[in-house]
């Protein structure tokens, strides 16, 4: 390393134009992504939904009455998915919860 | 007449339509208020309600209204001169374009962001709503049929093109699984994207590609017509991350990358336009230019078409209302650009006048290969590409437009086809692969019946496809005036353009019916006779509800 280059370094101007190229280069990558998932966030979005509101319902099955060989295992997630759920049946224009023996608000 | 100095005059024209007359819109008509709170915030929910920066915003309403339309069209026109063409669309952006798009996105922002067609039940009438739903299924039908045979013929013409074409298929592929599966760098992954796509527009005249002459009895167009509806209905099963999102993504680098290559083009070799401002001696059997220039050439001037993206999409992420000027208005402008830039390559792109007329020997003839051709020979000249190359770059961008554009109208057809199930308690349509067959078989139909099985005469059905566009645009602007009027505010800047579009339309209808039954075309004359339909039903829609509208207005001014 010669000494031009330890001066260099240590030259407030470079930090400067690092950071300022640094900058740049993460609002550059901001933007892309922007432009890249702005216009298909809802339909992603949604599918993603769907998806969770399956699993879900494979959740809570057993009170719906469908047997669920897995009940055991899914006893314990129930807790976790509450807010899911209070957030499921409002969206789907029920006030409360639509099973007579799991109050849910 | 140099091409620069048109160039200058309409981005002057346009510039000062964005300056003046869209601030004096958005300020006394739309009277956009800064402190409205807008639906993205009110409902904001981070799926489809989102605040969104509006050059952000602009980028993707832009890049989702432009696509091969404003191409197809003003380079059917300019068959009349460049003129006519030149005037409607640089004064159909200005005053049509950019009113009906600022305002389908004002008329949603204050309509709680719902789609157009919501709106119009809402504000004119159940009756009016399901016309709306006609017209867009009749414009999606024609669109994918019409840009099939464009993509097909432009394969056929340009046979350099097929292998970066499909090609860029397998590079938005890659880069929808480098993306999410890998959570690549995106800026990193654009330059990957765009160098393979350029690198395989390199190699395409090295390695043309050319269907057999006739393959089970079907002829070349028809085989490629066959290929890309197959590949339509396979991509829109596909979820939208796979291969719709990347591919729309490397389309609008592609975008503003050939746009950008084009204009420079011609601004450093400033070619001559050889074609005639005004057509002395038009082919025998082009149409008059009266009603059909208006609507051979909609996007570009006018579509209605936007006014489904701007109420869709765009309004449920306008920030400030204010946004609705820049977003809509100069979306616009963007478009009338692209427009722009195919009416110079198509007439400024050829060597001599005998050149230009042998192309445009026939109304419908020229068409995308014109703007292709005459579009690389100014690239070839301007910016020193090999012409073979330039040829597959603009072909690429042609087919790369239309084959997205067919992507997403395929995939909306299903939904409607699919809603149509539901209303009418079909089961077997509420299936997706059965709705997808019945959407890509009645584009199919359409696309062989309307020109025989060799699908030459494909683009036979354009100014058809131009008349539905403009009259989902004449309802869209039915909807602002009605919302206008009801504030007794000036409803001329939305109404004038409204008559025009109309009377050009229903005119444009009436003539292609005597053609069409002079010519013993029964397909075509069919279609007309149910779009006439359509039209005069808006028509007497737009009589009525306007009337009921400034009665009650006389009403409440006297008793006041």
């Amino acid at each position: 390393m010669t000494n031009g280059d330890h001066h260099d370094r240590d030259n407030p101007h470079d930090e400067n134009r690092r950071d300022t190229l640094r900058a740049w280069l993460d609002q550059a990558r901001s933007v892309a992504e922007e432009l890249y998932f702005a216009r298909y966030r809802s339909t992603i979005a949604r599918a993603r939904r769907d998806q969770d509101d399956l699993f879900m319902l494979l959740v809570f099955s057993e009170m719906m009455g469908v047997p669920n060989p897995a009940t055991y295992y899914t006893l314990e997630l129930q807790p976790l998915l509450l807010e899911r759920f209070h957030e499921w049946h409002t969206r789907m224009g029920m006030d409360h919860s639509p099973l007579d023996h799991f109050r849910c608000c | 007449m140099s091409a620069i100095v048109i160039l200058l005059l309409g981005l002057a024209g346009m510039a000062l339509g964005y300056f003046i007359y869209s601030k004096f819109i958005a300020e006394r008509i739309f009277q956009l208020d800064p402190n409205f709170r807008t639906p993205a915030h009110e409902f904001e929910d981070g799926i489809d309600y989102v605040p969104t920066n509006r050059f952000i915003l602009w980028g993707h309403h832009f890049t989702s209204v432009a696509g091969a339309a404003p191409i197809v069209g003003p380079a059917i026109a300019v068959i009349w001169g460049w003129l006519p063409a030149f005037l409607w669309v640089i004064f159909g952006t200005i005053f049509f374009a950019g009113v009906h798009d600022a305002g389908a996105i004002w008329a949603s922002v204050r309509n709680r962001a719902r789609s157009i067609g919501a709106v119009t039940g809402d504000v004119i009438g159940p009756r009016a709503r399901s016309l709306f739903m006609i017209v867009i299924f009749l414009v999606l039908l024609m669109v994918n049929a019409v840009f099939a045979v464009v993509i097909s013929n432009l394969l056929i013409a340009n046979p350099s093109a097929v292998v970066p074409a499909w090609g860029a298929i397998i590079v938005a592929l890659i880069i929808g699984q480098l993306i999410y599966r890998r959570r690549a760098n995106l800026l990193t992954v654009s330059i990957i994207g765009v160098a393979a796509l350029y690198g395989l527009i390199l190699i395409g005249p090295q390695v043309p590609i050319v269907l057999p002459e006739t393959f089970l009895g079907l002829p070349q167009n028809a085989l490629w017509i066959v290929i890309l509806f197959t590949y339509a209905a396979i991509a829109s099963l596909l979820p939208v991350w796979v291969l719709l999102q990347p591919r729309d993504y490397i389309n609008g680098l592609q975008l503003f990358i050939g746009l950008g290559i084009v204009y420079a083009a011609i601004l450093i070799g400033n070619p001559t336009v050889v074609a005639p401002a005004i057509n002395p001696e038009v082919p025998a059997g082009t149409p008059s230019m009266l009603p059909l220039l208006f609507v051979t050439i909609a996007c570009g001037a006018i579509s209605g078409f936007h006014g489904l993206v701007s109420s869709g999409t765009t309004s449920k992420q306008i920030n400030n209302e204010q946004d609705v000027r820049f977003v809509g208005y100069f979306g616009a402008i963007g478009e009338g650009s692209l427009a722009l830039a195919a009416i110079l390559a198509t007439t400024a792109g050829f060597a001599t006048l005998a050149e230009w007329q042998a192309v445009y020997h026939a109304f419908g003839e020229g068409s995308v290969n014109a703007f292709v051709q005459g579009g690389a020979a100014i690239v070839a000249n301007g910016v020193g590409l090999p012409e073979s190359i330039a040829v597959t770059l603009l072909t690429v961008m042609a087919v790369l437009f239309a084959g997205t554009t067919m992507d997403t109208g395929i995939r909306l057809q299903r939904y409607i086809m699919q809603e149509w199930g539901t209303i009418y308690n079909v089961p077997t349509l509420k299936s997706i692969p059965i709705a997808t067959l019945v959407a890509v078989g009645s584009c199919v139909a359409l696309a062989f019946g309307a020109g025989g099985l060799d699908g030459s005469g494909g683009l036979l059905i354009w100014p058809l496809f131009g008349t539905t566009n403009q009259l989902l645009a004449g309802l869209t602007l039915l909807v602002i005036t009605v919302i206008i009027v009801r504030m007794a505010r000036p409803m001329w800047f939305t109404l004038l353009p409204l008559a025009f579009l109309l009377t050009m339309t229903t005119l444009a209808l009436l003539i292609q019916l005597v053609n069409f039954y002079n010519n013993g075309q029964w397909f075509l004359l069919f279609l007309d006779v149910v779009i006439l339909v359509a039209a005069i039903m808006v028509l007497l829609e737009c009589v009525g509800v306007l009337r009921k509208h400034l009665r009650e207005n006389a009403a409440t001014r006297t008793a006041e």
